[in-house]
C-alpha cells in the first residue's frame, strides 16, 4: 500500500501532502516517545501518534517514516507545519484513536 | 562514491527546537547524495540526531565534525554543558533527567544514549562535570 492509498481508502485529513505521495508504506508503526520511535520504528512505517510538533517530524525524516498520522485530533502547531511543507513530509490527520487509526490501514494493507 | 575524506562541520544553537535535527538532516541528506549504502544512512542519521537533540536539551547547544572516509563515518559531538556525573547510569535505557516541558514534546524516554550505542559500531563518551561532554561515535561503512 502506498500513502496515496492510506489517504483514499482511510479517509484520513491532509494537513501537508509531501513530495512522494506514491510511497509505499511498509507498516503501521505506534509511539509517542521520540527517541522509541527513532530507534524502533521500522523504515517507511506509516507513524501513528498524537505529537504534532516540530521533532516529530525530524524523526519522521531521519528515521525514514513514510508519513505521519496524527491521532486524536492532534494538529500540527505552526513551525511544524512550515517544516512538513519545507522538508516534503506527508503529514494526515484522524479524529480516531492512536490504535483504530493503525488498525485502519492494517486492514487497508491486507485487504 | 569517491575516495577522498570529507569534513563537514556544524554549529548546535542552545535552546533552539525549532533547528535542533538541522545538522543531523544535513548529514543524512549529504550521505545520500554521496552515494553511502541507505542502511549506514540511516544508522548515522538516528544516533548524530539523538547526540544533537541531547546537546540542545541537556547542554547549551555545542558542535557536530563528521568525517567521512571510504571505511568510516566518524561524528564527534562536542558541548560545554554540565557534563554528565555517572556515565554508565545515563547510558542504562530509561534513565533520563528531562524536565517535564521537555518531556511533553516527546522527549525523555532515556532511549538516546542506548539508541547511539546501538546505531554505531563504536561510541565513547567523555565528560567532566562543570567543563562538557564529548561523544565520539563511527559507523563502518561495511
Ligand atoms: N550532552 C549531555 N550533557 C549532559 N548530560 C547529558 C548529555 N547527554 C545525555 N545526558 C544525560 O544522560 C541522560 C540520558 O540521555 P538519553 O539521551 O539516553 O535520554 P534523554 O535525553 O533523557 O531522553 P530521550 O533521549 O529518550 O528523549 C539524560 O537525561 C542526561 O541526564
Ligand atoms: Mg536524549
Amino acid at each position: 500500500m502506498k500513502v496515496n492509498d492510506i489517504i483514499e481508502k482511510c479517509g484520513f485529513k491532509v494537513l501537508n501532502l509531501g513530495e512522494s505521495p506514491d510511497r509505499e508504506i511498509s507498516a503501521p508503526y505506534c509511539c509517542d516517545l521520540l527517541s522509541i520511535a527513532m530507534g524502533k520504528m521500522p523504515a517507511d512505517s506509516a507513524w501513528v501518534t498524537v505529537m504534532g510538533n516540530i521533532n516529530t517530524l525530524a524523526v519522521a525524516t531521519l528515521a525514514d517514516a513514510s508519513c505521519i498520522i496524527l491521532a486524536e485530533g492532534s494538529r500540527l502547531d505552526e513551525a511544524a507545519l512550515q517544516k512538513a511543507k519545507d522538508q516534503g513530509i506527508t503529514v494526515l490527520m484522524t479524529e480516531l484513536p492512536i490504535f483504530d487509526a493503525a488498525l485502519k490501514i492494517y486492514q487497508g494493507q491486507h485487504a | 562514491m569517491n575516495n577522498d575524506t570529507i569534513v563537514m562541520s556544524y554549529v548546535v544553537p542552545a535552546d533552539d527546537f525549532t533547528r535542533a535535527g538541522e545538522a543531523s538532516s544535513n548529514v543524512k541528506g549529504k550521505l545520500k547524495k554521496m552515494g553511502v549504502p541507505p542502511e549506514i544512512v540511516r544508522k548515522v542519521a538516528i544516533a548524530m540526531y539523538e547526540g544533537e537533540i541531547n546537546m540542545v536539551i541537556h547542554a547549551t547547544g555545542g558542535t557536530i565534525d563528521v568525517t567521512v572516509s571510504p571505511e568510516e563515518i566518524l561524528m564527534v559531538l562536542k558541548d560545554q554543558g554540565p557534563g554528565i556525573e555517572n556515565i554508565d547510569l545515563a547510558m542504562q535505557a530509561g534513565y533520563s533527567t528531562a524536565p517535564d516541558n521537555i518531556r511533553s514534546l516527546g522527549f525523555g524516554a532515556g532511549m538516546g544514549l542506548p539508541n547511539m550505542k546501538r546505531y554505531t559500531d563504536e561510541m565513547e563518551i567523555e565528560s567532566k562535570l562543570g567543563v562538557g561532554t564529548t561523544v565520539t561515535m563511527k559507523v563502518k561503512m561495511v
